[in-house]
């Protein structure tokens, strides 16, 4: 049983991580966030559904086209919904990106329909065996995406000149500009990067699933429980605790009974919140006074 | 400018200016000039497709009794709004229809949790509610010292029965286990199931639930493969079945599913994958397989009223269709009865139904005071999708 448990709860976690990673690349940049990532997921599969299916263009073409349209939505939640609160300090941003989903995925359900779709994919049409239990092979290939972006995204953020240039939007907005660097653009970029991820945990996850409007508000509740107890500031820490929440789901269900598996899994996420409220691999900001 | 004011008028003149304007405002509702039937239903959302079922069941019952004169002088009408599955929207649709709208009867609540938050309501406000989908059996069986609560659909109680006689004989099971979804739907089977595997004289392998987004159930199968089921109980909707059978084809567990209707409502054989075939499921109409007259007609009349409908596959979930088609004939003699559109009087009216042909079958009495649900386990069919198609199987 326990190899069955930590393949799906590795699949699981690993879409959790990606979506937490988008709350993680925005929050690092901007100390914003965008609370509608749910959406942005079920946007990529929905958009992967319609070029796919609907359109019948071929996969090469279709993934990067579903991606653009994230990336895009992105940059309209960062335009719309995110900066004109910022620049005057007010938080409205929060409840901004809130109704920012519920307003697409109600414009999703009557566009795309009320009814869940399948999307077909290459790796889910035969179970292979794997430590003696069937799994999909794109149940092993989540979690190697997963953690390829988050290293990707670790070497961006240390090694690169975007990566120093959006440390420094964050960490010194004036010095930033004052040498150059755009500091919009660059909080816009963060936006645009986050959807992608959210869009590429869609497409990952209808094939194991459905596309529907309603599919991502209950995987960005748990993404979001994934950043806060990884350490929003950290992008490993969200990748790690995205793993961590989704095999501990798994683990709860089968050795203590699907009846308790929210209620051990969101109590973890208030225990975290109290013993260590940085999150378990988060660091507390330093402010000057 | 010259402007109203209400201070030249006398007591005596106020007070028949507002009774006169009381009166054109209740002249709505008390004069009408249709007869209104409400629907709360999932119009939206996995069930979306049932939702529309019971539509076009209703709309065809409906052209047909227009085309009969109406009711009590008048043309039907139907009034729909979406619950989206949702209880607190299901009742405030509830109170909007009743209040504001003035329905005769309110359908819906396609699923028990919806259904069971509306109850109280109706039975308080004493307009009769008709169920022509969910089968959680404290719909009826409310307890109220006045019910105004009928259906014609499926009972938990004696589709649990249904269910559990059915693994034993044909399949042998001796240790059958459950998957259940997490509401009070899933809750009402529990305790269904569990009596009726009492009575048989068998024990569970374990009870599981399966949440609407759960994406692999693999870890609650593996539970119950682990206890020794040789057979499993299903008991959710489109969405969760669909996980279910796809992890069971993940695991390559080749076990019996015996299911309640869930699975009927929408696109299950796509989104089930090659496993949905194998999926039981109790229905209590199909038109497939059916040579019944009245199924031809019907089936006819459906494709003449809905250009897309060609077939019987293109008219799942057919149980949908039969039963709102069979209860709002049954609630139009109802209102005939009754003479008036009171609520108490519609109640006794459906009470003194004696004898109506249906889809589903010729009703005698279909209700009284202490068994208001008209179809029982003599109505239910065991059926399979195939190729989309709801068949029925022996």
């Amino acid at each position: 049983m326990i190899a069955s448990t930590l393949i799906t709860g590795l699949a699981l976690g690993s879409m959790y991580g990606l979506m937490a990673l988008g709350f993680h690349i925005t929050y690092a940049v901007s100390k914003t966030v965008n609370f509608s990532q749910g959406s942005s997921m079920m946007f990529g599969a929905v958009m992967g559904y319609t070029f796919m299916v609907t359109l019948g263009f071929p996969f090469w073409i279709g993934i990067p086209a579903a991606l653009a349209c994230c990336a895009v939505l992105g940059l309209v939640v960062e335009r719309v919904l995110v900066r004109p609160f910022a620049a005057r300090g007010s938080d409205a941003w929060l409840m901004a990106t809130v109704a920012g989903g519920i307003v697409l995925d109600n414009v999703v359900l009557f566009t795309f329909g009320k009814e869940p779709r399948s999307l077909p994919s290459p790796f889910t049409e035969s179970a292979i065996e794997i430590l003696g239990t069937g799994a999909y092979p794109l149940q092993l290939i989540i979690p190697v995406v997963g953690l390829s972006i988050a290293m990707a995204l670790t070497l961006i953020t240390t090694r690169t000149k975007l990566g120093k240039a959006m440390l420094a939007s964050v960490q010194r907005p004036e010095a930033a500009r004052l040498t150059g660097v755009n500091t919009q653009a660059v909080i816009a970029t963060s936006f645009a990067i986050s959807a992608v991820l959210a869009g590429i945990a869609g497409l990952l996850i209808a094939p194991l699933f459905n596309v529907s409007s309603g599919m991502g508000l209950i995987f960005g509740i748990k993404a979001f429980a994934a950043a806060i107890i990884g350490g929003i500031s950290s992008a490993w820490g969200v990748m790690i605790a995205g793993i961590l929440y989704g095999c501990i789901e798994a683990l709860t269900t089968a050795y203590i009974g699907s009846s308790y598996t929210q209620i051990v899994s969101f109590s973890l996420v208030i225990l975290v919140l109290v013993t260590v409220p940085n999150g378990l691999f988060g660091r507390a900001d330093l402010k000057k006074v | 400018m010259k402007t109203f004011s209400f201070q030249g008028m006398t007591r005596r003149a106020f007070a028949g200016t507002a009774l006169a304007a009381m009166t054109a405002l209740a002249t709505p509702l008390a004069a009408q000039e249709t007869v209104k039937i409400g629907l709360i239903a999932s119009l939206s959302g996995p069930s979306s497709k049932s939702g529309e079922a019971i539509t076009r069941g209703m709309l065809l019952a409906i052209e047909e009794i227009n085309a009969g004169g109406g009711l009590l002088g008048k043309p039907v009408e139907l009034i729909r709004r979406d619950d989206e599955g949702n209880p607190g929207k299901g009742l405030t649709a509830a109170r909007e229809l009743v209040q504001r709208e003035g329905v005769a009867v309110l359908f819906g609540g396609l699923q028990t949790p919806v259904s069971l938050a509306l109850v109280p309501y109706m039975n308080q406000s004493q307009k009769p509610f008709m169920g022509p989908w969910a089968a959680g059996t404290p719909i009826t069986k409310n307890g109220a010292e006045e019910n105004f609560i009928f259906r014609v659909s499926a009972v938990d109680e004696m589709v649990d029965i249904a269910l559990v006689e059915r693994a034993m004989t044909v399949h042998g099971a001796k240790n059958p286990g459950m998957m259940l979804i997490n509401n009070p739907w899933g809750e009402s089977n529990e305790k269904g199931l569990t009596v009726a595997l009492e009575a048989a004289g068998l024990p569970t392998a374990g009870i599981e639930r399966v949440e609407a987004n759960d994406i692999d159930v693999v870890p609650q199968l593996t539970r119950l493969k682990e206890a020794g089921a040789d057979a499993i109980f299903m008991v959710a909707n489109v969405g969760p079945s669909a996980q279910v059978m796809k992890s069971l084809e993940r695991m390559g567990w080749d076990v019996p599913v015996v299911s309640h209707w869930g699975p009927a409502g929408g696109r299950f054989s796509e989104l089930a994958g090659p496993r949905a075939s194998d999926v039981e499921m109790i229905q209590t109409f199909t038109f497939s397989g059916n040579d019944s007259p009245k199924a031809a007609a019907t089936l006819d009349a459906l494709k003449a009223m809905f250009p897309e409908i060609t077939g019987p596959a293109d008219v799942t979930p057919a149980v949908g269709i039969a039963n709102a088609y069979d209860a709002m004939h049954l609630t139009a003699m109802a209102i005939r009865n009754a003479g008036s559109l009171d609520g108490p009087a519609i109640r006794q009216g459906y009470y003194d139904i004696e004898t109506h042909e249906g889809l589903i079958k010729t009703y005698e009495n279909p209700f009284t005071p202490d068994d208001q649900d008209a179809l029982g386990p003599e109505d239910y069919v065991f059926t399979r999708f195939i190729e989309g198609e709801i068949i029925p199987i022996e």
